[in-house]
């Protein structure tokens, strides 16, 4: 059975037909929906790509967050459905309140393009349920706001819920605790500033991505059999 | 009118002066419509009759260009060149400068010239995924250069990045006849399906003319006439402020997706951006193209502020804007594409025949039965502007400025510090881009001698071709023999696009130079064309597009002459990443192509001794195209094979710094430390002699002898081993060191890490 | 009624602010020792029609909290003026 995945593309959106070409390799579904869209009915999971929703004006994804799509990936969300934001999707559902902390600019004020090693900290998401702790991933990052913050006491709950699931070997925006990709409480809901999708053929330099988003897939499928189980019993 | 009429009428009328035209150019205009021009017919003369929208100075000299190749689609005087790629995919392409504006406000002059660059590639129906940046600042010791570059280099990736096209590739040139006057280049390229492409014409009498995107505002009005066809004044830059133009890469983006959906569905009839000149050019060019004239409502323009006049609506810089011609019927389908994408859409203008002499009207309206503002023939303004052939100089003294004698004389002290001050890494500046952007980058700025895409993107799906293309210019090379500079510009950059294993297809051009009323600048700009002209010819590439920038002069100084080439070209199956800039240790060093101990022209005389006379070797052309075909054959091999035949480890072409420069290169990018014994004359450490390629091979004796069968010379200089560089006698560094040289060039000059 | 409606956004106390202490490093050298505690924020202004201040106010408010400031990073301060008649 091949899940369907959403992924969300907003006006100023620009990875989104990189993840759907990820996505679709690895044998799921995966659909463009436009953000003004109200209804995520059929879909199995959703992903928010990168880019600059709304220009990023104000801030990264604060009006992407009150696009009508976006009630619909909430309620996914809190029934437990798998939602993936990568780099400016990250940043919207930090903005959305689906994921604690924020995105603040990088610390080195610059944009940050470049091919950075991050390790796997924790499997409490869908993104590194299926991958080793420890193992370590080179991946692209390609951002100005990626430089993760929150309070001290979402810290100290983040670190010791399993949230911090992906972390920097050398941290390249000044992002709190090395903190690459964070997952919420209840592990369904995950976000990342380094692009998976962007190393996923060794003609391009890694595919180091694979691994995360075949993870992502797998999840999606077994999030479908456990409901499709619970509906028959 | 007569003559003396309308000497007489100039003479008591000088309203033609603050636009910058001159008096025999007010004539003109009189002659053409027999009567004195309204206040907005001379607006939008001044505007197009300009340089940088008429090319007059140029465009004689231009003709002399090659232009066409079977597979040429498109050529030059449309809005980008265009290509055919095989499979039913086409290349747009185009460079462009944005030298001026940048000077003025670095930030927003960056970022509009990424913007305008843009639409003229998705104008031909094609989405643009590559820009690349080749830049030329003052020296990084120069507080005004780095306050520049950084700017510039902000503005680049602030709205590259956020508009969504990667920028995979560009250069950095430091050198101090660009101090007062920086030169901001940008190309762009994008792919189509070949039915998708569109030209920017009007047809169809009655058809619409819808203009999408911003509103208009007053900012840039006379850019193209006051400010890129005049040079800087001392301290002028403060007080052109006002036609600096501001960039919203968010309504591009938005911009490029509505039209690309407008085309997509067939709903456009022709479409033009809206760059230079504004409206008065989009209109004109567009209704001359189809020889067609034009209707053009100007109280229907949207406006962002009020009490605009109609000659500020007709000749506004504004930013994001196009001009789609489109059938009646189709309308409420254009409008609801808009809708969508939130873009504004306005009908501004229809389209009307030809009168019965056949001559297209432009005619501006003040409102759609309002009183006639304009009426002039569309093709005058487009196509008729003045033909200068200007007079030009050969410089008295060059026989002395070419002689190489007094830079082959040149010793240094220590040669290895001469290197490690001649190392520059531009990674601080291709950081801040998104160069990954499609995830086609094979090869993006750094790894490689030319960038190298798989030939894809939205809507074209992944196939095993590869798309190489290469930015360069040489000014030093050009200053003192431009003929010979410039052959060899293009020399270098064939190869470039060879060394990943294409087949050079087609290049584009951007000519800046000093000012055109210096009869030296013409004799650069004409030598400069012939040397394009027989470098082109005898590698068989042809040119499909170019923008000629003038005026680049400071102070009354004009920067040397600056022909940056991009050459585009394609590789047939990649399907692993072929060898780049590296080696791995024990690989034997192998020099192509002639050995050469002339220092003439030659960075290291230049940055380290403050020679600038003397220039570098003429370039064989014949055998440099043996060479180009050898070495992307050589790459090919590797790359296309499932399983490389394992022939060459890693390459690296010889230009800008000689071979010192690449053999360090080539250490740092693999942390494997090299030992040359060949080499023992500095000289040939710093030749920048080109048709020369460092290749490195396990298997030397099968590289040499393959190379001399073709005719081209190969002879081992070293090993690569150890954690040195060390040539001989004269260069011993430690890797380290190198690297951190390499690496750290840019941001120590800007404080952004501890000085050493 | 109209009103002239002023948003000063700033980090919150405590936040790090990049931006500011690169100002300051700047004014620094440029001869300004004294100048400390360099924060930047951002304004935006619009105006806005209302029955009256109070309603005025609580809508800024909201518009505060929904979007125009994020509370995890940023706390806000309002201004609203009347604006003159035109």
């Amino acid at each position: 059975m091949s899940v369907n995945i959403a992924i969300i593309r907003f006006p100023g959106s620009n990875c989104e037909f990189d993840i759907e070409e990820a996505i679709g390799k690895l044998g799921a579904n995966a659909h463009i929906v436009w953000h003004q869209e109200h209804d995520l009915s059929g879909f199995d999971g959703v992903i928010i790509p990168g880019g600059f929703a709304h220009g990023d004006y104000l801030r990264c994804g604060a009006i992407a967050r009150f696009s009508p799509v976006m009630d619909a990936v909430t309620r996914l969300a809190r029934s437990g459905g798998p939602v993936l934001g990568i780099c400016n999707g990250f940043q919207v559902l930090t903005e959305a309140g689906l994921l604690p902390g924020a995105l603040m600019r990088n610390a080195g004020l610059r944009f940050v393009c470049e091919t950075v090693e991050v390790e796997v900290t924790s499997n409490h998401s869908p993104l590194t349920s299926q991958v080793a702790l420890g193992t370590r991933l080179r991946l692209p990052v390609n951002h100005g706001e990626g430089n993760f913050t929150c309070d001290e006491a979402t810290l100290a709950e983040i670190e010791s819920g399993g949230q911090v699931v992906l972390r920097y070997v050398d941290n390249p925006n000044g992002s709190l605790n090395d903190i690459a990709g964070i997952s919420n409480r209840e592990g369904n809901v995950v976000g990342l500033m380094p692009h998976p999708e962007r190393a996923f053929d060794l003609v391009v330099g890694s595919d180091d991505g694979v691994p995360l988003l075949a993870s992502f897939v797998r999840f999606v499928e077994e999030h479908v059999a456990s409901h499709v189980a619970v509906g028959r019993a | 009118m007569s003559i003396t009429d309308i000497t007489e009428l100039i003479s008591k009328d000088a309203r033609h002066v603050p636009l910058g035209l001159l008096d025999k150019e007010y004539g003109s205009i009189i002659e053409v419509l027999g009567r004195v021009p309204t206040d907005v017919e001379l607006a939008m003369y001044s505007v197009m009759w300009s340089e940088h929208c008429s090319y007059k100075s140029s465009r004689i000299h231009l003709r002399r260009l090659p232009t066409k190749a079977d597979h040429v689609l498109v050529g030059p005087g449309e809005n980008a060149g265009v290509i055919d790629a095989g499979d039913g995919v086409a290349v747009a392409l185009r460079i462009e400068s944005h030298n001026h504006p940048s000077f003025i406000e670095p930030y927003q002059g960056a970022a509009t010239g990424v913007g305008g660059i843009l639409r003229d590639i998705f104008t031909m129906g094609a989405r643009p995924i590559a820009l690349m940046d080749p830049l030329f600042v003052g020296p990084l010791e120069d507080a005004q250069s780095r306050y520049l570059l950084d700017g510039i280099v902000r503005g680049v990736g602030g709205y590259g990045n956020s508009v969504g096209v990667p920028t995979v590739g560009g250069q950095i040139t430091f050198d101090r006849c660009y101090e007062r006057n920086p030169l901001v280049n940008v190309f762009c390229l994008g792919v189509l399906p070949i039915d998708r492409l569109v030209l920017g014409q009007a047809s169809g009498v009655g058809n619409l003319c819808v203009l999408l995107g911003s509103r208009t505002g007053r900012d840039g009005i006379g850019g193209v006439s006051v400010l890129a066809s005049a040079g800087f004044r001392e301290d002028e830059g403060g007080a052109k402020r006002p036609s600096v133009q501001v960039g919203d890469p968010y309504e591009e983006k938005r911009l490029i997706e509505a039209c690309l959906e407008l085309l997509d569905a067939k709903l456009v009839v022709g479409i033009q951006d809206l760059g230079g000149a504004g409206l008065a050019c989009a209109t004109s060019e567009t209704a001359a193209r189809g020889g067609v004239g034009m209707d053009v409502d100007v109280l229907a323009v949207p406006r962002r502020e009020p009490g605009m006049s109609a000659v500020e609506v007709m000749t506004s810089e504004s930013q994001e804007r196009m001009l789609a011609i489109i059938t009646p019927s189709s309308l409420d389908q254009v409008l609801e594409v808009c809708r969508r994408w939130e873009i504004e859409a306005t009908v501004i203008a229809t389209v009307t025949g030809a009168d019965e002499s056949g001559v297209g009207h432009l005619r501006i309206l003040d409102g759609p039965d309002g009183p006639v503002l304009a009426d002039v023939p569309a093709r005058s303004l487009a196509d008729e502007a003045p033909l200068y052939d200007r007079p030009m100089l050969e410089p008295a003294n060059l026989d002395e400025r070419r002689d190489t004698g007094p830079a082959n004389a040149l010793v240094s002290s220590d040669y290895s510090e001469d290197l490690k001050s001649m190392l520059v890494d531009p990674a601080w500046i291709y950081r801040q881009y998104d160069h990954q952007l499609f995830v086609n980058t094979i090869f993006g700025p750094g790894d490689a001698d030319a960038t190298l895409l798989r030939l894809a993107g939205p809507g074209i799906s992944h196939t095993r071709k590869g798309l190489a293309m290469s930015s360069d210019a040489n000014a030093a090379w050009c200053a003192v023999d431009p003929r010979r500079g410039t052959r060899a510009t293009v020399a270098e950059s064939a190869l470039n696009v060879s060394a990943t294993g294409a087949t050079p297809m087609a290049l584009v051009n951007c000519l800046n130079f000093g000012n055109p009323e210096h009869p030296q600048v013409m004799w650069e700009l004409s030598e400069t064309v012939d040397g394009m002209a027989e470098a082109c010819s005898a590698l068989s590439i042809p040119v499909v597009g170019g923008n000629v920038s003038l005026y680049n002069e400071s102070a009354g100084r004009d920067i040397d002459p600056t022909p940056t080439v991009a050459v585009v070209g394609l590789i047939d199956s990649v399907v692993r990443r072929p060898p780049s800039i590296g080696w791995i240790a024990r690989d034997r060093i192998i020099l192509l192509g002639e050995r050469s101990a002339n220092v003439g022209g030659s960075r290291w005389a230049r940055d380290v001794h403050g020679v600038r006379t003397g220039q570098i070797d003429e370039v064989d052309l014949a055998k440099h195209k043996v060479l180009c075909e050898f070495v992307a054959q050589l790459v090919r091999e590797e790359a296309g094979a499932e399983v490389a035949p394992g022939l060459v480890h890693g390459i690296h072409t010889v230009g800008d710094g000689g071979l010192g420069v690449a053999l360090a290169e080539m250490s740092v990018a693999s942390g494997v430390g090299c030992e040359i014994d060949e080499i023992v004359d500095h000289r040939e450490l710093f030749s920048e002699s080109v048709s020369r390629a460092v290749i490195a091979t396990g298997r030397a004796d099968e590289l040499i002898s393959r190379a001399r069968s073709m005719g081209i010379a190969a002879i081992a200089v070293g090993v690569a081993q150890g954690d040195r560089m060390r040539v001989s006698q004269l260069v011993d560094i430690g890797l380290d060191e190198l690297s951190s040289r390499f690496h750290d060039r840019i941001e120590r000059a800007l404080g952004e890490i501890a000085s050493h | 009624m109209n009103f002239d409606v002023s948003v000063l956004v700033r980090g919150v106390e405590g936040i790090a602010d990049p931006e500011g202490r690169t100002i300051e490093r700047a004014l620094g050298v440029l001869g300004f020792p004294g100048a400390s505690a360099v924060r930047v924020g951002k304004i935006i202004n619009f105006s806005l029609a209302a029955d009256d201040l109070a309603s005025a106010r609580s809508e800024v408010v909201e518009m505060c909290d929904r979007l125009l400031a994020n509370p995890v990073i940023e706390r806000y301060d309002i201004t609203i003026n009347t604006a003159p008649a035109s």
